[in-house]
C-alpha cells in the first residue's frame, strides 16, 4: 500500500506542485441560459490544457472567468499561488498571478503601432525611454515565438494583416515585465495564422511547458490538439463532460464522439459536385497584370483562394467586389456580389442589433417598396433564413452579440446569401466556427452552388479546399498556381504558396 | 429594481421624462400666481424649437464616426435673418419657407462636400461652415428687415386645443423621423452605418449619399428652426443661434441617443427638450442670473448623463 513511500524515502508524500487556478462548481447563466454549468477545473504548472467543444458549449465563457473578465453567478475561482481572495477574482488579479489572455477577437488598438500596444499592457514601462523598452520587449517575444517573423515594431497595428495582427497579440501575451507569466490562455490562436506561424506557435508552447508555465489551448484542429496537448477538456452544453490526459488511445474519433457531435465528418464535396458545370460562361474574369496569371470563375463554380495569410487574397475579393458595383479596368464581373467577411467583429456585424436587423439588412431591397420596408415580408425573409442555416437563436429579436462566434457568422453569411447573389466572396469567414457548422456551411455553399451561384472562397484552412472546383494560390497578390479539383493536393498548395527562388 | 434596469438599458430615453416630470413637482410651489397650465405651455413652446433642432443632429449623430453638425447656429441665424426679410416680401410666408429650406439644404451640401470630397473631419468642416453661415448673416442683416410678416408670426404662434400648431407638426415629424428610422431602406442605413461604417460599406448599403442626405436634413432642420423662432420671438437677432449649439447636442445626448452612434430615439429628444426648458423656467423663476443658469444647466446634462449610461455587467 505504502509503495511510493517506500520507492523515494526521503520525500514526503508526492504531492503535486500547486495549482495555479482552481475552479470550483463555477456556473454562469445569462437570463434562462446557462452557459457554464458547475464547471470544475484544475489547472497545474506546465501543463498544456486543450479545451474542445462545439459552438455554445462554454468555452468562451470558462475562459472569461479564468481571466476574471467575467464573474461566475456561482462557485469559485482561487488562485492558491497567490492567495489573496479578500480581493474578488477580477482582471488585474488574474494578472497578477500571471494568466495572460490572448481573444479570437484581436484586442489590438489599430492606430497604435505595435511597440505601443505593447505598453499597455505593461504599466511598468513608462519613464525616459519606455519606447526602447517596449520595442526590443515585442522583437524579443516576436523572436523567440517566430523566428523569421517580418513584423517591423514601429507598425501600425492597423496597417498589418490579420495574422500578422495575430502574431503580434500572440507575442505581447509573452512579453514580462512586472508579473510573471504563469498561465497563458490562447483563444483559437492559430485561426488566423499561416502555417509556419501556426507550427511555429505550436513548438513554443513545448517550450515553454517546460519552464513551468501552462497554457489552456482551444482549437478547432483536432491535429494541433491532438499532437501538443498533455489533458483535454471536453465541453458539451454548458459542463465539462471528460477531463482526459493526452494517450496513444486518444484520436480525432473518440475526441469527435466525445463532444457528442451527430454528424461529425465533413461530408465528402466530391459525392456531391454536380458534373456538369457549363462552361464558358464566365461571372468573374479578372485579366493577368504583370507577372500574375489571370484568374476567372464561370457560374455556379466554387473558387478557392489558397497561400500563406494576407498574400492579396483579400484584396482581390475587395476589388471583385467593388468591380460588380462600378466597372473598373482588367476586372470583369457579371452579376451581383455579396461579401462574407472573416473579421466578423471589425467588418461584420452590426453590434447594436437583433439577429433579424443584422440579417435582413444585406436584402432590405427584397422586401421594401420604394425604400420602405415592409416589415412582415421581412420577417418572412429573417425566418426563413434562420430554418435554413438552422441558425440557433433564441428567437429572431435576440441580441446578435448574445450569439456564439460560430452562430454570428451564420447569420453573416445568411445575410450575403439572403439577397440572391450571384457570387459570394468568402473572406475566410470559418474562422474559429466549429466543425459541425462548417459541415452544415460547406453543404449549403454545394447547394447554393448547383443552383448557380458563384463562390469565390479565400481560405486559410487547406482541408477546406477540397470543397473547391478549383483553387487559385496567391503569393505576393499574384496568382502563382491554378489547380483543379482532380489535381489538388496539400504538398502542390504549399509548394506554390512558399517562394522557392 | 434589476428589471428595471434592463429595460432603462434599451429605454433609456425614459430618464429624461423622468427628469422632466421631477422638475415639474419641484416647480409647484414656486408657481405664485402663474398656473401649471401657463408654465407647461411656455415649456412645449421652447421644447418644440430645441426638438426641431435636435432632430436633425441625431440624425447627424447616430451616424457615428464623429459626426457632428456644429453649423447648427450659423444656419439658423442666416434662415432666421433671409427668412424674415422675405416673408414681408411678395412670396410671403411661403416663400419665406422656402427660403429657409434653400439655406438649410445649400448648409447640409456644403458640410456633405467638406467631409465627404475633402475628407476634412465632420467637427471642423461643420464649426467652419458655420462660421460661414454666420458671417453670411451678419453681411445679410445690415439693411435688413428682421421683422415678420403678421402671417408668418400668427402662424409661429398659433395654438390649436391651447398646445401650438408647431408642437403638434414636430410630434407628427418625431414619429415620421422614428418610422423613417426603423422602417426604411434609409434609416437603416444610417443606423448601420453608425455601427460600423466598414460593415456598411461592405454589405453594400449606400453610405456615402447617406451621410449628404442626413447632413441636408440636418441643415433643413436648422433653417426652419431659424424662421419659427425668429417669428415667434418678433423679430431675428445675430446671436439667436448661439445657444443651439449645446442644446441641439443636449436634448440629443440627454434622450438617450448614444453619442457613438447607431442608435436614435426622437422620443427621448422630447424628453430632453422638455427637461432643458423645464429647468432654465425653474432657474428664471428663483431669480437666479445668467451665468448661475448655464452652470446650472451644465450640471444638469452632465447629472443626467451619469445617470443613463449603462453600467457594464
Amino acid at each position: 500500500m505504502n509503495e511510493p513511500l517506500t520507492i523515494f524515502p526521503n520525500t514526503p508524500a508526492a504531492q503535486p506542485p500547486p495549482a495555479i487556478v482552481d475552479m470550483i462548481g463555477v456556473s454562469k447563466h445569462f437570463g434562462a441560459v446557462k452557459a457554464l454549468n458547475d464547471a470544475t477545473l484544475s489547472i497545474a504548472q506546465g501543463r498544456m490544457i486543450s479545451i474542445l467543444g462545439h459552438n455554445g458549449a462554454g468555452k468562451s465563457t470558462l475562459i472569461r472567468i479564468l481571466a476574471g473578465l467575467m464573474k461566475p453567478s456561482s462557485g469559485q475561482v482561487s488562485v492558491p499561488v497567490r492567495s489573496r481572495d479578500s480581493e474578488p477574482f477580477g482582471p488585474r488579479q488574474a494578472r497578477a498571478v500571471g494568466i495572460r489572455c490572448v481573444f479570437q477577437e484581436l484586442s489590438l488598438c489599430d492606430g497604435l503601432t505595435v511597440y505601443e500596444n505593447t505598453k499597455i499592457i505593461h504599466p511598468k514601462l513608462r519613464g525616459i525611454g519606455w519606447q526602447n523598452k517596449s520595442r526590443s520587449l515585442i522583437r524579443a517575444a516576436l523572436d523567440d515565438i517566430f523566428p523569421g517573423h517580418d513584423i517591423d515594431a514601429n507598425q501600425l497595428v492597423g496597417r498589418l494583416s490579420i495574422g500578422r495582427r495575430q502574431m503580434v497579440e500572440i507575442a505581447r501575451a509573452f512579453t514580462v515585465t512586472d508579473a510573471p507569466i504563469r498561465l497563458v490562455i490562447l483563444d483559437e490562436p492559430t485561426s488566423s495564422l499561416d502555417v509556419t506561424a501556426a507550427d511555429q506557435l505550436m513548438k513554443f508552447t513545448r517550450l515553454i511547458r517546460d519552464r513551468g508555465m501552462s497554457c489552456l489551448f482551444i482549437s478547432h484542429r483536432l491535429r494541433e490538439v491532438l499532437e501538443y496537448t498533455d489533458d483535454i477538456v471536453v465541453m458539451q452544453d454548458g459542463r465539462i463532460v471528460d477531463n482526459l490526459p493526452m494517450s496513444s488511445a486518444v484520436s480525432e474519433s473518440i475526441l469527435v464522439e466525445k463532444m457528442g457531435s451527430v454528424e461529425n465528418k465533413i461530408p465528402d464535396a466530391a459525392d456531391t459536385v454536380a458534373s456538369d458545370k457549363k462552361r464558358g460562361d464566365r461571372v468573374v474574369d479578372i485579366v493577368a497584370n504583370g507577372a500574375s496569371k489571370s484568374l476567372h470563375a464561370t457560374k455556379g463554380e466554387v473558387i478557392g483562394l489558397a497561400g500563406l495569410a494576407g498574400q492579396g487574397q483579400r484584396e482581390l475579393l475587395l476589388q471583385v467586389l467593388a468591380a460588380s458595383r462600378r466597372t473598373m479596368p482588367g476586372h470583369k464581373v457579371i452579376g451581383r456580389a455579396s461579401y462574407v467577411a472573416g473579421d466578423r467583429q471589425g467588418e461584420g456585424v452590426f453590434p447594436l442589433w437583433t439577429v433579424a436587423d443584422n440579417l435582413s439588412i444585406g436584402a432590405l431591397l427584397r422586401v421594401s417598396r420604394a425604400g420602405v420596408i415592409n416589415l412582415s415580408r421581412e420577417r418572412a425573409l429573417v425566418a426563413r433564413w434562420c430554418a435554413d442555416l438552422s441558425i440557433r437563436t433564441p428567437r429572431a429579436k435576440h441580441p446578435i452579440r448574445a450569439l456564439s462566434g460560430g452562430n454570428q457568422q451564420k447569420v453573416l453569411i445568411a445575410r450575403a446569401l439572403a439577397d440572391d447573389p450571384d457570387i459570394v466572396l468568402f473572406d475566410d469567414p470559418m474562422r474559429g466556427v466549429d466543425f459541425n457548422t462548417k459541415a452544415e456551411l460547406y453543404g449549403l455553399v454545394r447547394r447554393m452552388a448547383n443552383a448557380g451561384c458563384t463562390f469565390l472562397w479565400y481560405t486559410t484552412e487547406i482541408a477546406e479546399l477540397s470543397n473547391c472546383d478549383r483553387v487559385y494560390v496567391l503569393r505576393s497578390g499574384m496568382v502563382t498556381d491554378e489547380i483543379t479539383r482532380d489535381a489538388l493536393t496539400e504538398e502542390r498548395v504549399i509548394s506554390a504558396s512558399f517562394d522557392r527562388a | 429594481m434589476s428589471s428595471f434596469r434592463r429595460w432603462t438599458a434599451t429605454h433609456s430615453w425614459i430618464w429624461s421624462f423622468l427628469g422632466a416630470g421631477a422638475l415639474m413637482i419641484v416647480m409647484l410651489p414656486f408657481l405664485r400666481g402663474q398656473g401649471i397650465e401657463q408654465v407647461g405651455q411656455v415649456a412645449i413652446q421652447f421644447a418644440t424649437f430645441y426638438v426641431m433642432v435636435g432632430l436633425g443632429q441625431m440624425l447627424v449623430i447616430a451616424l457615428g464616426s464623429g459626426n457632428i453638425d456644429l453649423s447648427v447656429p450659423g444656419t439658423i441665424t442666416l434662415a432666421g435673418f433671409v427668412g424674415l426679410s422675405v416673408s414681408s416680401g411678395a412670396t410671403g410666408t411661403l416663400g419665406a419657407c422656402g427660403a429657409a429650406v434653400a439655406i438649410g439644404i445649400g448648409a447640409g451640401i456644403g458640410n456633405a462636400v467638406l467631409i465627404q470630397v475633402l475628407q476634412i473631419p465632420p467637427m471642423i468642416a461643420t464649426l467652419s461652415s458655420g462660421f460661414v453661415l454666420q458671417s453670411l448673416a451678419i453681411a445679410f442683416s445690415r439693411g435688413a428687415s428682421a421683422v415678420p410678416s403678421p402671417l408668418l408670426q400668427a402662424i409661429s404662434v398659433h395654438r390649436f386645443a391651447g398646445v401650438p400648431d408647431l408642437a403638434i407638426i414636430l410630434i407628427l415629424a418625431s414619429l415620421t423621423v422614428g418610422l423613417v428610422l426603423r422602417q426604411t431602406r434609409f434609416g437603416r442605413t444610417v443606423l448601420a452605418s453608425g455601427q460600423s461604417i466598414r460593415a456598411a460599406r461592405l454589405t453594400g448599403l449606400s453610405v456615402n449619399s447617406t451621410i449628404a442626405i442626413v447632413y441636408i436634413l440636418s441643415g433643413i432642420f436648422a433653417a426652419l428652426t431659424g424662421l419659427f423662432l425668429a417669428a415667434s420671438v418678433g423679430g431675428a437677432s445675430l446671436d439667436m443661434g448661439q445657444e443651439y449649439l449645446l442644446f441641439s447636442i443636449a436634448v440629443v445626448v440627454l434622450g438617450g441617443t448614444a453619442i457613438s452612434g447607431g442608435e436614435a430615439s426622437p422620443t427621448g429628444v422630447w424628453g430632453a427638450a422638455l427637461l432643458l426648458v423645464l429647468s432654465v423656467t425653474l432657474l428664471n423663476i428663483l431669480g437666479v442670473g445668467a451665468g448661475v443658469r448655464f452652470l446650472a444647466t451644465g450640471i444638469i446634462i452632465v447629472g443626467v448623463l451619469g445617470v443613463t449610461k449603462p453600467r457594464e455587467d
